[in-house]
């Protein structure tokens, strides 16, 4: 359990604040840009739950996300927006459900071959996608109208307008990350804490550890899906990239940049990996040579990743050694 | 005797074609401290782990309140009550001591549905945490973290653990290697206030703390028990001095 809470904790509501004014001030192309890691960070979340906290190093977790925004477009009306009370909700549950049952094939396995299962599952679910008529083929298929949210004639919420579209996503984020908090303070996710520090002494004290890391797989495929809901409306589109392993990649090299077990580390992991990826698009066709170069560097000279920098930082000038970041 | 807790019959378990246990019977009595000698290699962890479910029987039964219990996994038989600790301690190091005996509490009212709530709110586990931590005489080290416990603290530890799980058999692998004179003559102690509401079974090298806690000593050699009676009975047998005399293997090394 992370003994240095209260550093990080402070600066939550500076940079709610700053999330929530930012539309003031930000163009367009910057409202879609901060739009986008904060869905990127809600899917790094939900992974970090896996990776960071129960230890299950999931390389197939775009498969939840990518069910999610296919459900998205599939459970839209064709013309005409759907209902964000059925479309929303149905997302996660889709992630959520998809989740369930790869999980129960997958947490059988450990290590490198659940790292293996769960990318073979993700592939698998991908060219399900890909190939048959269901969402579009290769080609994807389009979300012509997003969902809003109506009750008799009047038009709650439309995520047909941006500006609607980034405080609802500001504040599944919020949703997302206290939800997760309060969990992984709860006795599930003490044991989730405990199966990643010792899974077999769990067994023996008598936990029935593969349900506790379905109920955690479950949770995070929900929250995944919550990501390719809120992705699905902001794109206006889905293919089946969403659902390759490359996107399963990113998502894990954004939590392993931030740092893992941590949520913050998510977040940070998120808007580093989306501005560099801007950032270095913009410079070269292949950006992903800087990529690489940076995520090298950082797990090299950053173990704990870029959220441990202030620790980091202030051990080297108090002069001590400290390796608790 | 008294009431009959958990008991072996003919209990084998084969590596290859090597039997680590051939045939071990043994009965473990609630109030009874049972302890199981024998050299290096005579299956005494192998009897541990087959008994707690860590391995499947390769044959024989397992009886546990009258239940075979032979094909029950690890953890279902932590929760009917069987609860063990390991020779090579195995504890949650990034935790506190606190924690890690409050986690073990939780293992008895999971409570996994309710997200909603703090995982060290409930007093129930805190008590029972506490409990097993003053028990096994940890009580100044509560809230240290398990990692920067002494090699002897985490022994007690590892005793705390499975305390704090309220177990009515308790599988004891050597809880004393590792331990200096003092916590050793301490644990002593716990064994004897534990018996009377527990079926021990003991595991260990050290012959004194042997003969000055158990009621009960199975010898074991080669995977097989050569005998089993009360201490005197033991340090009198023929055939157990030459089991461990005769092979020139000295009883502690």
């Amino acid at each position: 359990m992370p003994l240095a809470r209260k550093k990080t904790r402070n600066y939550l509501p500076l940079v709610l604040l700053m999330l929530a004014l930012f539309p003031i001030f930000g163009s367009s192309y910057y409202n879609e840009l901060i739009g986008k890691i904060m869905i990127m960070t809600i899917f790094a979340m939900s992974l970090d739950l896996l990776v960071g906290f129960t230890g299950l190093v999931s390389f197939g977790h775009a498969a939840f996300f990518g069910v999610a925004a296919y459900s998205v477009v599939l459970l839209s009306p064709k013309y005409d927006p759907g209902n964000l009370l059925l479309v929303l909700p149905g997302a996660v549950f889709t992630g959520a459900a998809v989740a369930f049952v790869v999980g129960l094939f997958v947490l059988r396995t450990k290590g490198i071959y659940f790292i293996m299962v769960t990318l073979a599952f993700a592939q698998m679910i991908y060219f399900v996608f890909h190939d048959t008529p269901l969402g579009g083929g290769s080609d994807g298929a389009f979300l012509n109208v997003k969902p809003e949210l109506r009750i008799g004639e009047k038009v709650l919420l439309d995520l047909n307008e941006p500006m609607q579209f980034y405080y609802v996503v500001l504040v599944l984020l919020v949703v997302a990350y206290v939800f997760l908090r309060v969990l992984l303070r709860s006795p599930l996710g003490h044991a989730l804490a405990g199966i990643r520090s010792n899974e077999h002494r769990m067994l023996s004290l008598g936990f029935p550890v593969f349900l506790y890391k379905l109920a955690g797989f479950v949770t995070a495929g929900g929250i995944a899906g919550l990501a390719g809901f809120l992705s699905a409306c902001q794109y206006g589109f889905v293919t089946p990239e969403i659902l390759s392993w490359h996107q399963s990649g990113n998502v894990l090299l954004m939590v392993i940049l931030g740092g893992m077990g941590t949520l913050n580390g998510a977040a940070i992991g998120a808007f580093a990996f989306v501005v560099l990826q801007e950032v270095f698009s913009a410079l070269t066709k292949h950006w992903q040579l800087l990529m690489g170069v940076v995520i090298v560097t950082v797990v090299m000279v950053l173990p704990g990743g870029l959220s441990s920098l202030p620790a980091r930082l202030k051990g080297l000038l108090i002069g001590g050694g400290n390796r608790n970041g | 005797m008294a009431e009959l807790v958990l008991s072996a019959r003919g209990m084998s378990r084969r590596f290859g074609g090597l039997y680590a246990n051939k045939d071990v019977s043994l009965d473990m009595h609630k109030g009874v401290l049972h302890a199981v000698l024998g050299p290096n290699g005579a299956g005494k962890s192998t009897l541990i782990n087959l008994l707690s479910g860590d391995l499947p029987p390769s044959a024989g039964e397992i009886l546990y309140r009258g239940e075979d219990i032979s094909g029950w996994s690890p953890d279902k038989r932590s929760r009917a009550g069987i609860g063990r600790s390991y020779q090579r301690t195995n504890i949650f190091p990034g935790f506190t001591v606190f924690e890690n005996c409050r986690l073990a509490a939780q293992s008895r009212a999971p409570r996994a549905l309710r997200v909603f709530s703090k995982a060290v709110s409930f007093a129930d586990l805190r008590d029972a945490a506490d409990r097993a931590i003053a028990q096994a005489g940890l009580a100044e080290r509560r809230d240290v973290v398990a990692a920067t416990l002494s090699h002897g603290e985490q022994r007690q530890l590892e005793i705390a653990m499975v305390l704090a799980t309220s177990p009515s058999v308790l599988l004891l692998d050597e809880p004393l290697a590792g331990m200096g004179p003092e916590e050793s003559q301490s644990m002593v102690a716990l064994l004897k206030k534990l018996t009377p509401d527990h079926a021990i079974l003991l595991v260990e090298h050290d012959m004194d703390a042997v003969f000055a806690v158990a009621d009960v000593i199975t010898v074991m050699v080669a995977g097989q028990v050569l005998e089993s009676g009360p201490p005197d009975q033991i340090r009198d047998s023929v055939a157990v001095q030459e089991a461990y005399l005769g092979e020139g293997e000295p009883d502690d090394e």
